[in-house]
């Protein structure tokens, strides 16, 4: 009841801003135009019905390998879940980056200033571009940290590896040396495996 | 007339209130700060990348190492978010078991941040009276799960085990630290079972929560260093991304355990305690608060558990492996064990957010599965990632003494920041 008056709420405040919305184990997700982020976050913010006051969350995601290459939409995604206080509803939104070798949205931080920190890590960690924001740095990665360690293609093990150099007398990067493996293989199964 | 500049110091990642590993560089004009720039991540593991890499029950214990102060609770938010993927329910004795532990968790956590912040702003006794609680609370921790602090208790879909009906004894050591006599003494209380002595806990807290008190809610030196410092506002509060204490110190009754019930908390009474002034003496306040109201909501679990016996965790074996007496008696099982715990459970295709009311705020999962045996994407919305992206804001104006007191304000364990 409540989801479907928030999905009503939502279509009407946000029209054409909005591409589609589904709804899955009780929660609500809304695909926004990326041209359009910025001002549908400002509606979704101060909009009485909505009043998202709160910004939860705001993650990139890489979906390059997503069900094995089923995806067939742009590459990076940014998720954002937002929360209203007065009103007790979430919403999750998502906005597709058009371009996946420069991936560039708006950033909502002039909205929500918790969005700050949310968009360095999410530019840190997928190289996601936020237009607008005020600070945009590495935030988790070391100092001079190179590439995006989340994305699909950067190795779990990494690409450098740190060790003292007894001849230098100083600590070096090297490549890795450890050997890829996986304990267990990742499988998807088709629909009613097993029973 | 000289040339007056601001002074850059470099605060942490040693110093001992910087609660592990915090770098901060604060832009100082006299005392004053003008500027704090955290950089965080020196603990950065990439909890979220090895996830992927890992079946949804492997990835669970690395929980536990996300906040190690309030191990139970970061697995609830993972559990639950698996639960949500898969659609199943939980045996109604385990939800309790979970609420209890949960409550056990916070009490554990907020022993620590009460010692810990004590401690950071010069009230060293603190620390000594908050650890002989702890080490009780750890020891529940260790009788259920075997571990003291990484328990890795919850499962997808229940606990992994029933309540234990013996608490482990002291023994006298060969060191002849304490004579038979005082072991005895201290064995006092855990001769019943595991549920007898959370209640003598729940009976002689109260009594130790007065004495926390008494030490430093009309304390003038505790005052002087927390009363007026870190003000927010609600509106900041909430556009800042504030969660838990954090937001209600302002004054917003905000407690997902009651606006977004889940498990059984709406069947628990209990109470939420709300902030005045929005600065660290009211987050204090309403901490001390959420003891007492934790240790009730403990009493009417171990009420309530003692009467209903059942199950604890789901008999769906596609997600929960079967006993080991039914393993060995028949070929079904024993093949649901054998391919839960080689190839692990597949989550249906699908996206899900889960969220607890974490000791420390809102603590959250976003799990994304493709229908493989492997999250796809995994994201952990730390409560304290938010709070201290709220310190550059927050100790501007303030001295660099009071940005100490944030920190304990704020309640950082590195852990969960850098993930």
């Amino acid at each position: 009841m409540k989801l479907e008056n928030l999905k009503q709420n939502l279509q009407a405040l946000l029209g054409e801003k909005l591409v589609r919305m589904s709804g899955y184990a009780g929660q609500l997700t809304a695909e926004i135009r990326p041209e359009n982020w910025q001002e549908a976050a400002q509606i979704l913010r101060d909009a009485p019905a909505l009043r998202f006051e709160q910004l939860t969350d705001l993650c990139g995601m890489d979906l390059s390998t997503y069900g094995d290459g089923r995806w067939k939409g742009a590459r990076f995604c940014v998720v954002t879940h937002l929360l209203s206080v007065s009103n007790n509803q979430r919403v999750r939104l998502k906005v597709y980056p058009a371009d996946d070798d420069f991936p560039m949205v708006d950033s909502v931080s002039g909205i929500w200033s918790g969005a700050n920190w949310f968009e360095r890590e999410a530019f840190d960690l997928y190289g996601i571009i936020f237009n607008g924001h005020p600070d945009l740095r590495r935030i988790l990665s070391d100092y001079g940290f190179i590439g995006h360690p989340f994305r699909k293609d950067f190795p779990i093990s990494g690409n450098v590896e740190m060790r003292y150099d007894p001849e230098q007398r100083r600590v070096i990067y090297q490549p890795v040396t450890v050997e890829p493996r996986e304990l267990t293989p990742r499988i998807v199964r088709e629909e009613g495996y097993g029973g | 007339m000289a040339d007056i500049r601001n002074y850059t110091l470099n605060f942490g990642p040693q110093h001992p209130s910087a609660h592990g590993v915090l770098r901060m560089v604060l832009e100082l004009d006299g005392e004053v700060v003008q500027r704090a720039d955290p950089h965080i991540g020196l603990l950065h593991r990439a909890t979220e990348k090895l996830a992927e890499h890992k079946t949804f029950l492997q990835a669970m214990p690395y929980m536990d190492r996300l906040d190690y102060v309030s191990m139970m609770c970061n697995e609830h938010a993972y559990v639950m978010a698996t639960e949500k993927l898969l659609g199943i329910e939980v045996p109604i004795r385990a939800q309790y078991i979970r609420v209890m532990f949960d409550e056990i968790t916070r009490i554990l956590n907020h022993l620590l941040w009460l010692g810990a912040h004590g401690l950071d702003i010069g009230a060293m006794t603190m620390f000594l009276y908050t650890f002989r609680e702890r080490e009780d609370l750890m020891d529940i921790y260790e009788a259920v799960s075997g571990a003291r602090l990484h328990a890795a208790y919850y499962r997808p879909g229940g606990v992994y085990r029933d309540l234990p009906d013996s608490m482990p004894l002291y023994e006298v050591s060969k060191m002849k630290v304490h004579s038979a006599q005082q072991v005895a003494a201290m064995n006092d209380n855990r001769h019943g079972s595991m549920l007898d002595f959370i209640e003598d806990f729940t009976n002689r807290f109260p009594v130790c929560v007065d004495e926390y008190e008494t030490l430093l809610t009309d304390n003038r030196i505790w005052k002087q260093r927390t009363v007026g410092i870190g003000v927010v506002t609600p509106e900041r509060a909430m556009a800042l991304g504030l969660t838990g204490p954090m937001l209600r110190g302002s004054g917003v009754a905000w407690d997902l355990r009651k606006k977004q019930p889940y498990e059984v908390y709406d069947k628990v009474d209990f109470d939420i305690p709300v902030g005045v002034n929005g600065d660290c003496y009211d987050r204090y306040l309403v901490r001390m608060e959420e003891m007492r109201q934790a240790n009730r909501i403990i009493k009417q679990c171990v009420a309530w558990l003692r009467k209903n016996p059942g199950p604890v965790i789901t008999d769906n074996h596609k997600v929960a492996p079967p006993s080991r007496v039914g393993m060995k008696q028949n070929m079904e099982e024993l093949i649901h064990h054998f391919k839960l715990f080689t190839e692990g459970m597949h989550v249906p295709e699908g996206e899900v957010y889960a969220a607890v009311e974490h000791p420390k705020g809102e603590f959250g999962i976003y799990l994304v599965s493709d229908g493989a045996n492997k999250p796809y994407r995994m994201k952990i919305r730390a409560p304290g990632f938010s709070h201290m992206s709220a310190m550059d804001e927050m100790a501007r104006g303030h001295m660099i003494a009071d940005v100490v007191a944030l920190m304990g304000t704020f309640d950082i364990v590195f852990g969960e920041i850098d993930r």
